[in-house]
């Protein structure tokens, strides 16, 4: 604070300054004194004892009393200034990015398909990549429901788990591969999209997500309790992993008699390798197919009724548009989507058990597409990979101090990025959105005018 | 019922219409016919049930009683009163716009219009089937939909906003935007509520002009609520007054504009003759907004 020019004292308010710095101290002390000062220690024999961490709690409080402080003179420092509006850093590169998406996509894209044969690149890395597109799928699918129609849905997760279970389950009991049990799947998590949308039809909002919240509870519950189908909490195990067009992913010499294998066919040494590239490629397709599926839909009538729908339903009404079929068709293509992202999840795990599908799977998907910004396919691959990756960043920083443990802030960092996209980019990080369909060329419509006439 | 001795086509009939709220009456046993081709207003102090007649014609309010028939030129026969409000607009061509603007404020003028001509889309996309592979039944029904709404903007004086966010257009554009985007319907009646609200004078002559284009070129019957005397008295054909929901005057706006009735619904009791007609409006419109318990 001392680099600032110091500005006339008469026009600072110190004794404001310090009520308000005082102020922000007592509610650290109270916010500290149970959450930091107070830990409780293992006594062994299951007895705990409260151990008291006062000097914690006083340097808490301290360093918000000077930081507040500071913060306000810092501010009153810079008062009369003329004010100079800029835009943010973020709004920049959000129409940067939006600006580009094309060529971003391409790079993106680029970067996917090369990714196991890259410098550096390793079986683990390629692993992290299968999970960040699991969940970017995830989020392409569910901004089809919120992005798109506006309808807020924190039960997601139930459709990835029908998904997951009609592979396990067909598989397990009529021996179906992943290939042949990819569609059954898909149209058994729409059917349940629509069981779900048939008594929400009248709800919106905070509503509707009570409902879809508790609906995404009741399959996990019923998932766990129907033992006799399900195998309760214990899970399907042993589920079958896909084959590359019937080349199965083994050892040519320990596979059994009969099974052509991948290896064995192309000639290759069998490296274990293969298959997580394999499957990795596999999710890598069906992200894309999910991508160009969901941009399509959006530019047909389906998809401009379902945004129509997000921006007035009586308008819709008014207009001839039966908003059942609308919403229904929403979380229909939403489950769908859902279910098939739940197959491959089945399939690369080879075990799903209900543990999998609890409602911080739907919270997160729901951040994925919040913060990435509604209805904005690249901020959904952005915050899918800031969020994938977060709790694996701990791994790549072993031995420095305080990253090493990054991935156990996960949460912490979470919600601050959340209350700072809130703040600062509250329709979230790319929030640009591109018309359906234009009549001028973009950015030109006054010179198009002019030489047509 | 009420339809005068000369009346041609009726497009429109309302019989006996009541509307209750609990124990308040917003519609009293309203009658009146509206012609094929025609404009009819419906006027009245505010709180006098004009919405509320609205909102039953178009099926967001199902009436208490009564009947509302409507006469569709292709020969069918609608009987609203039992219609869903989304099948009032795509079987029986009830088109409306809304007081306060409800257009799609986040998509583009040109999308607002493409959305209206949802159902057509939509069976051309085979339930999108056809669009996904851009098959040419659907790309044809596109450029045709697209056409349809170019000529709409153009129409409005909006080309050049097409692909502005509807949001971001100026409040009287907007309001000609909901009107196109009601004509995109294709419908064979067009409601409009208060269209001329928060215009200046300037664009309600505009918007003047372009109802009667619309009754002139597309043959279309309007119904229209409205507040500002200078575009009821200028384009109605007939004129429908309405005071604490029940028909208090009917007939063409000379008529209508020395009934005794609704001088005194407008003015009060006192001084009701002799008033020039300019004056009994500019008074009449002050004494509407004034109204208590409205």
């Amino acid at each position: 604070m001392a680099v600032l020019a110091v500005p006339a004292l008469s026009r600072i308010d110190l004794p404001s300054l310090v009520k308000k710095a005082g102020f922000t101290a007592f509610i650290t002390f109270l916010l500290a004194l149970p959450m930091v000062g107070m830990q409780t220690t293992d006594q062994g024999a299951g007895s705990l004892t409260i151990h008291f961490r006062f000097g914690s709690v006083a340097i808490g409080v301290i360093v918000a009393f000077v930081g507040r402080l500071g913060f306000g003179y810092w501010r009153a420092a810079r008062a009369d200034r003329p004010v100079k509006s800029v835009p943010g850093v973020f709004t920049r590169l959000s129409a940067a990015a939006t600006d580009h998406s094309r060529a971003i996509g391409i790079a993106g894209l680029a970067f996917a398909v090369t990714l196991p044969f890259l410098p550096y690149s390793s079986g683990y890395i390629v692993d992290i990549g299968t999970n960040v597109l699991i969940y970017v799928m995830l989020g392409w699918g569910l901004n089809v429901v919120v992005g798109l129609a506006g309808l807020l849905d924190l039960g997601y997760v139930a459709f990835y788990a029908v998904g997951a279970y009609s592979f396990g389950l067909f598989a397990q009991w009529f021996g179906l591969t992943f290939w042949e049990a990819l569609p059954i799947a898909g149209v058994l998590s729409a059917s349940f999209g629509i069981v779900l949308g048939f008594p929400v039809l009248r709800l919106r909002g905070d509503y509707l997500a009570i409902v879809t919240l508790g609906f995404g509870e009741i399959i996990r519950i019923v998932l766990t309790n129907w033992s006799d189908v399900t195998n309760g909490p214990n899970g399907i195990n042993g589920i079958p992993r896909p084959s590359f067009f019937g080349l199965v992913f083994q050892d040519p010499a320990l596979a059994p008699e009969g099974t052509h294998t991948f290896a064995g066919f192309f000639g290759l040494d069998f490296q274990p390798v293969h298959r997580i590239w394999f499957l990795y490629y596999v999710i890598l397709i069906l992200a894309l197919i999910t991508n160009f599926f969901t941009l399509r839909l959006r530019k047909l009538p389906v998809g401009r009724a379902w945004e129509a729908l997000r921006e007035d339903e009586i308008a819709c009404r008014a207009l001839g548009i039966n908003p059942r079929n609308v919403k229904l068709s929403a979380f229909a293509i939403g489950a769908m989507l859902g279910g098939f992202a739940g197959s491959f999840f089945a399939t690369r795990q080879g075990f799903i058990s209900p543990e999998s599908f609890t409602f911080i799977e739907s919270a997160v998907i729901l951040a994925i597409v919040v913060l990435g910004g509604m209805g904005s396919q690249l901020g959904v691959v952005l915050s899918a990979t800031v969020l994938v990756m977060l709790p694996e960043t701990g791994r790549w920083f072993t031995g420095i101090p305080v990253l090493e443990n990054i991935g156990d802030y996960r949460m912490l960092i979470f919600g601050m990025a959340m209350i700072g996209i809130m703040i600062w980019r509250p329709r979230g990080l790319l929030s640009h959105r591109e018309p359906s369909i234009r009549l001028h060329p973009k950015g030109g419509y006054v010179a198009a005018e002019d030489v047509a006439r | 019922m009420t339809a005068s001795s000369a009346a041609p086509a009726p497009i429109l009939e309302v019989e006996h219409l009541s509307m209750r709220f609990g124990g308040l009456i917003a519609v009293g046993d309203l009658s009146f016919v509206a012609e094929a081709g025609k404009i009819t207003a419906i006027i009245g102090p505010n709180g006098a049930g004009k919405t509320t007649v609205f909102n039953c014609l178009t099926g967001f309010y199902k009436p208490s009683s009564g009947r509302l028939t409507l006469h569709h030129p292709s020969g069918n026969r609608y009987l609203l009163e039992r219609m869903d409000g989304f099948r009032i607009a795509r079987f029986a061509g009830v088109a409306r716009t809304f007081q306060n603007i409800r257009l799609f404020a986040g998509m583009t003028a040109l999308e607002n219009l493409i959305v209206a001509q949802h159902n057509k889309l939509m069976q051309a996309s085979a339930f999108s089937i056809a669009g996904l592979f851009n098959l040419p039944r659907y790309r044809n029904a596109e450029a045709a939909a697209v056409e349809r709404a170019r000529y709409w903007l153009d129409k409005v004086g909006l080309m050049k906003q097409a692909d502005w966010e509807a949001g971001a257009l100026p409040y009287g554009a907007q309001r000609r935007l909901e009107i196109a985007r009601a004509m995109c319907i294709e419908p064979a009646l067009l409601c409009l509520d208060e269209p001329a609200a928060g215009l200046n004078p300037r664009e309600s002559g505009e918007l003047n002009e372009l109802l009667l284009a619309i009754r002139a070129e597309q043959k279309i019957s309007v119904l229209l609520i409205e507040h500002d005397m200078s575009v009821v008295m200028g384009i109605s054909d007939r004129i429908v007054v309405l005071d604490y929901g029940r028909k208090i005057s009917d007939g063409t706006p000379t008529e209508v504009r020395n009934d005794p009735a609704v001088i005194r619904a407008y003015l009060g009791e006192e001084e009701t003759d002799e008033l020039p007609p300019e004056v009994a409006q500019d008074v009449g419109m002050n004494g509407a907004a004034a109204r208590p318990g409205a």
